[in-house]
């Protein structure tokens, strides 16, 4: 096997985190590098053993692609950038809100293959494969919005509109789960989203009025 | 949040041989992130176990119980048919922990092995007993969600609502180390400040939880979770409880009975289950019970309210199981 081949052997990882061009920039710099330099020292055994061992990123800058909302998006950020972080601050994509940044108030909801997680206790390095859906890509077209947020339109289900982003991200998740939900499986699905305006009622009645227009858009697994 | 090297673990050997000293492994990574962005915990390098394969198994065995790989999140339990339907309790602890977005990326294993909740430990500027300080700031400080039980010298309660149900269920771990792998119940593995106030457990510095086995439950033997928050939504409970009951006919001849929230570790009853077992189970037997489980609380300045939810939640738990 060539270096060059086993460079490649060790960076395949079905969800694994570090792009190609990350992973020749992180081991490149370390356990590669350090084969490499210590060359004189390290017979050619240890110096295969160590580019097999899985490459060591960071603390620096890494590139990383991410799968958002359809589209591969390359950005460079350190293995403690969060995912909020990388899509606000290195896509631009400001609609996912960040606001107390422990999971604790589930503002910064996104979906990672359908499934509703807080991005801002997901490190982006730690996305991989896994195809990342925010507000901005629930709509199905420039056209038209998801049934879920014209609900909230129509039932007047924000304030302040803070946490509202991340309420519609659990409700149109819930029903691609659910077609059919009850109040109590909309309760339960935004159970871990805070709003301090206490706008919940209308929430619940928009969701629940999305479900019976039957409220389908994308299933975030694209 | 101080920066760190990033690295993906293939497998639970090339985890093992790499975590230690400042390598710390991540694998649901919501405690681990929560303490590095609260400054309390400063990894050099985070070794992911995420995705290494073959940990997230849920499987049923006649002869050796249930099964779980320690990266099956607490959604899986929650949603888990198999483990609704035979181990109740734990997938009711599963499904009241934390919120819908942290339960879809929580771990199992994680759950078991996470930090307490107190906030002067969590907080940077106090440098409190578990941190290497010395002084418990929650003995004369704002502890009403502290410890009822075993509170002299550290006041935490242990965090995982798992464990609460696990311990009840009788629950073992699999751990996997440098040397290869040990069983330990889970009821032990858990370590008292008394013992050795810095640690929650006794897992090595170069272990992982590589699994966690329930026996097989007798026919009839019924388990149930309740947990007490201060709001319907999601919240830490201040008061949970497992109960797990073996009946024959009317009487019960093995009680489990658990309190979460109430200790530095999860705390089996043993007067509890002793008022139960061999008696049949009403509403007589189940007040007797629940009274002794709260029997010698040590309450501390703030959180003497405990006390009637413990028993109350006991009571509630044994009638719901009987």
């Amino acid at each position: 096997m060539s270096k060059e081949d086993e460079r490649m052997s060790v960076e395949e990882s079905p969800k694994g985190g570090v792009s190609r061009r990350g992973f020749l920039k992180g081991a490149g710099l370390t356990a590669a590098g350090a084969a490499i330099m210590e060359g004189g020292l390290l017979g050619v055994r240890e110096a295969t053993a160590a580019l097999r061992e899985p490459p060591v990123v960071g603390p620096g800058s890494v590139s990383v692609t991410l799968k958002v909302n359809g589209a591969s998006r390359r950005v460079d950020v350190e293995p403690r950038t969060t995912l909020a972080e990388a899509l606000r601050f290195e896509l631009g994509l400001t609609g996912t809100k960040v606001v107390c940044d422990r999971g604790s108030c589930s503002a910064c909801t996104v979906w990672l293959d359908g499934t509703p997680v807080c991005s801002c206790m997901t490190l982006a390095v730690d996305v991989g494969s896994r195809a990342v859906t925010t507000i901005e890509g629930l709509a199905p077209d420039d056209e038209r919005l998801h049934p879920v947020q014209e609900a909230f339109i129509e039932y007047d289900a924000m304030q302040c509109g803070f946490c509202t982003p991340g309420m519609i991200m659990s409700c149109a998740a819930l029903l691609n789960r659910k077609a059919n939900p009850t109040l109590e499986d909309v309760k339960t699905a935004t159970s871990g989203n805070l709003c301090r305006c206490g706008t919940y009622p209308k929430v619940f009645e928009a969701t629940l009025a999305a479900a019976k227009t039957g409220g389908h858009g994308r299933k975030g697994g694209d | 949040m101080n920066s760190f090297e990033w690295t993906e673990a293939k497998t639970v050997e090339d985890a093992v041989a790499r975590m230690g000293g400042s390598s710390v492994v991540k694998a649901g990574g919501l405690d681990l992130l929560d303490r590095m962005k609260e400054g309390i915990s400063t990894p050099a390098r985070l070794v992911n176990i995420r995705n290494v394969a073959g940990l997230d198994a849920i499987r049923e065995d006649a002869k050796t119980g249930l099964h779980l790989g320690p990266l099956v999140t607490l959604a899986q339990l929650d949603a888990s048919s198999l483990v609704r339907r035979r181990y109740t309790a734990l997938a009711d602890a599963a499904g009241h922990a934390a919120t819908p977005q942290i339960r879809n990326v929580a771990t199992v294993g994680g759950n078991l092995l996470q930090r307490p909740r107190c906030w002067y430990f969590r907080s940077e500027d106090f440098h409190c007993l578990k941190k290497g300080g010395d002084t418990c700031f929650a003995l004369e400080g704002e502890n009403q969600y502290h410890a009822i039980f075993g509170n002299r010298v550290c006041a935490i309660v242990h965090p995982s609502a798992t464990a609460t149900a696990l311990v009840a269920l009788g629950a073992r771990l699999e751990l996997t180390g440098p040397g290869g792998k040990r069983e330990v119940a889970l009821e032990d593995f858990f370590v008292t400040p008394e013992k050795d106030v810095r640690r929650e457990n006794s897992i090595g510095e170069k272990e992982l939880i590589t699994a966690v086995r329930v026996p097989p439950l007798s026919q009839g033997t019924r388990s149930v979770y309740l947990k007490q928050g201060e709001k319907e939504s999601f919240d830490w409970p201040v008061a949970d409880v497992a109960v797990v009951l073996e009946r024959s006919g009317v009487r019960c001849t093995r009680a489990s009975i658990v309190l979460g929230a109430a200790a530095p570790v999860p705390l089996r009853v043993r007067a509890a289950e002793e008022a139960l077992e061999g008696r049949a189970v009403n509403e007589e037997t189940a007040r007797v019970a629940a009274s002794a489980a709260v029997r010698g609380a040590t309450p501390l300045s703030r959180n003497g309210y405990k006390v009637p939810i413990f028993e109350t939640l006991v009571r509630r738990a044994i009638m719901a199981a009987a």
